[in-house]
């Protein structure tokens, strides 16, 4: 189990070098040059140019630019972007909102969708099934940006029960209608997910096993439907991580929100390379984090997978 | 109960007393071997033709393509050129079946004429991905060695960057963005999964007998795999790619919405909820129907793949 652990770890290492490079290279070898457009029509003096180009190193090939970045990384100082402000602090500045977004939404999903999921797959082809079903397939059909702007003109705007917008300090209250958009498409999935997982389980021999010695309907549920079922439910949750993080960048434009998404939809329209690469980092971590997670984890809930 | 069976059968194992009658040889000898066999693809089509949601899914996409193809038939109004500021936020009526949006444009025909580039989005980005993804994978799982370990690594590289991450810096920096170059940066970073279906089901059929057969008799390595390896495949390939094409189409419009998808100046469903999200507050109906068709048609492509995977699985047809 350990020699495996240590097998998955080793392997993110150039999944990682590999995935930074490709975004490094993305927004770092675009054509234009950042520094001459930095002071508008008439630009800056060439001295000043020059002593920003070896600042942020620009001056020098791209691969040892991309090594400076990466000892960046490591020592979690990435620089300051063009106006002077430090990287790291605006990534400091806009995780935790995001964090939180991202939590609230996987428990929307996670609580929301295994309860009707469970509820829809013991009772599949009856009328509450049928009902669910058609919702989650809308849900699942209507893209994140526009179950964000229905529910902000209809909870929004016209009942007036959520706040609308986020703005600078966003609470939980102020992120609870950015949260449910975010987990709308997840929630159906989970729900789908979770509906077929249980209906193959409620129809096992184990179960019919468990009835059969006389364990009550709910504990038969609660110990050996629910349990069984939610090991593809669990490994879903833990890989959509991040996607919700990804997600964030409509949801955090919509609701006005400065997390990771918002920050890095602006920071890349200004053209803000330093601060694109460096929050585009941090996805990828969360997005490989996730996945190693759900491998690990996985292994650890079904004893079947081999650890070879 | 059958007469012929083991006698004094204790209760309830009657049923497991197998006699001539039970197991019917009649049945299995009445079976025409020189008639062809029954291929998947018969069966699956035959499974498939009996849903009604099949019919249902084909009908909304069949629609969904033939107003792409021909928005003109459906409507006199003109989306770009028709439009009278003047006439803004009109209600609707005989003239204006939908209204008219803010710059006093026809809704009803904007909304058939957008159908075009999400189709088109849809469509290309699909058979890109499907091709790239499939000759990747496939090459990857029937070679092996050195060029799987490579390819795989590239496949795990470009999966661990966010698809739409990656579309956005990309688009952010191409001058000009047709329905092509977007279709292009999504197949860059959307192949990944179909790799590694394709990668999964070489490797299952790689070591069959009848691909050592087929060795033996001297075929070649690329023959052996597009002829025996790369069929195995399609099933798996083909489910994925149908809801795939709805995700892109979503993807698309999503793009256009942030405003790096494609051109203002083109006609889509994404770029009109974008401007349609200024008056949000003060008319936010005309915001309905490109979010509606939007949905119809990415809900076609679900159904449809919903559909075709029962059909294609063989465990999930018994049920």
């Amino acid at each position: 189990m350990l020699w495996y652990i240590g097998r998955r770890l080793i392997q993110v290492i150039p999944v990682f070098l590999g995935a930074t490079l490709l975004l490094y290279a993305l927004v770092f070898l675009r054509p234009g040059d950042p520094v001459a457009a930095l002071g508008g029509e008439r630009g800056l003096p060439e001295a000043v140019q020059a002593q920003i180009r070896e600042q942020f190193h620009l001056n020098e090939p791209f691969i040892m630019q991309y090594f400076y970045f990466l000892k960046g990384v490591v020592t979690f100082d990435m620089g300051n972007d063009f106006t002077g402000q430090p990287v790291a602090e605006t990534i400091a500045n806009a995780l935790p909102v995001t964090f939180q977004l991202a939590m609230m939404a996987i428990v929307i999903e996670a609580v929301l969708g295994i309860a009707f999921g469970l509820w829809a797959g013991m009772r599949k082809g009856k009328l509450f099934d049928s009902v669910v079903l058609v919702w989650s397939l809308l849900l699942i059909s209507v893209p994140t940006f526009v179950t964000g702007l229905l529910l902000q003109i209809i909870v929004g705007v016209q009942l007036d029960w959520l706040p609308v917008t986020a703005g600078r300090d966003p609470n939980f209250y102020s992120l609870l209608l950015p949260s449910i958009v975010l987990a709308a498409t997840s929630f159906a999935y989970v729900l789908r997910l979770t509906r077929t997982s249980v209906f193959e389980n409620i129809t096992a021999d184990f179960v019919r096993t468990a009835r059969a010695k006389g364990l009550s309907r709910a504990l038969v549920t609660r110990r050996h439907v629910l349990r069984n079922s939610l090991i593809p439910v669990v490994t879903f949750i833990g890989v959509d991580l991040g996607n919700l993080m990804t997600g964030s960048i409509v949801t955090e434009g919509i609701f006005n929100i400065n997390g990771v998404g918002g920050t890095l939809f602006e920071a890349i329209q200004r053209g803000e390379n330093t601060t694109v690469v460096a929050l585009s980092t941090v996805l990828v971590i969360v997005y490989i984090g996730a996945n190693l997670l759900v491998d690990l984890l996985y292994a650890v809930l079904d004893p079947r997978i081999r650890y070879a | 109960m059958p007469e012929n069976t083991r006698p004094n059968p204790r209760p309830g194992q009657e049923h497991f007393v197998a006699g001539p009658d039970v197991v019917q040889l009649q049945v299995i000898d009445s079976v025409d071997t020189s008639e062809a066999p029954s291929s998947m693809w018969r069966d699956a089509w035959n499974e498939m033709r009996r849903r009604p949601m099949f019919w249902v899914s084909a009908v909304m996409i069949v629609v969904v393509i033939i107003v792409s193809i021909i928005p003109g038939v459906f409507t006199t109004a003109l989306p770009r050129s028709g439009c009278d500021l003047g006439n803004a936020f009109a209600s609707p009526s005989g003239e204006h079946p939908f209204g008219t949006n803010q710059n006093g444009c026809d809704i009803y025909a904007r909304t058939l004429f957008g159908a075009r580039s999400s189709v088109l989005v849809g469509t290309l980005t699909t058979t890109f991905v499907v091709i790239l993804g499939t000759a990747i994978g496939a090459i990857a799982g029937y070679y092996g060695g050195w060029l799987d370990t490579i390819l795989s690594r590239l496949t795990d590289v470009f999966f661990a960057v966010p698809f739409v991450l990656a579309a956005i810096v990309i688009l952010s920096l191409a001058e000009e963005r047709t329905e092509l170059t977007v279709a292009v940066v999504l197949a860059a970073f959307g192949w990944t999964s179909i790799a590694r279906i394709a990668r999964g089901s070489v490797l299952s059929v790689k070591n069959n007998e009848f691909v050592t057969a087929a060795k033996a008799l001297g075929m070649g390595r690329f023959a052996i795999m597009v002829r025996h390896a790369l069929p195995n495949a399609a099933a798996p390939i083909i489910v994925y790619a149908t809801v795939a094409l709805g995700t892109f189409i979503v993807a698309e419009a999503t793009l256009t919405f942030l405003g790096i998808g494609l051109d203002p100046s083109t006609v889509s469903w994404g770029g009109d909820l974008s401007t349609g999200q200024s008056a949000l507050r003060s008319n936010p109906e005309i915001m309905f129907y490109p979010a509606a068709a939007l949905g119809f048609t990415v809900l076609g492509f679900i159904l449809l793949g919903d559909v075709v995977r029962d059909a294609l699985d063989p465990k999930a047809r018994k049920r």
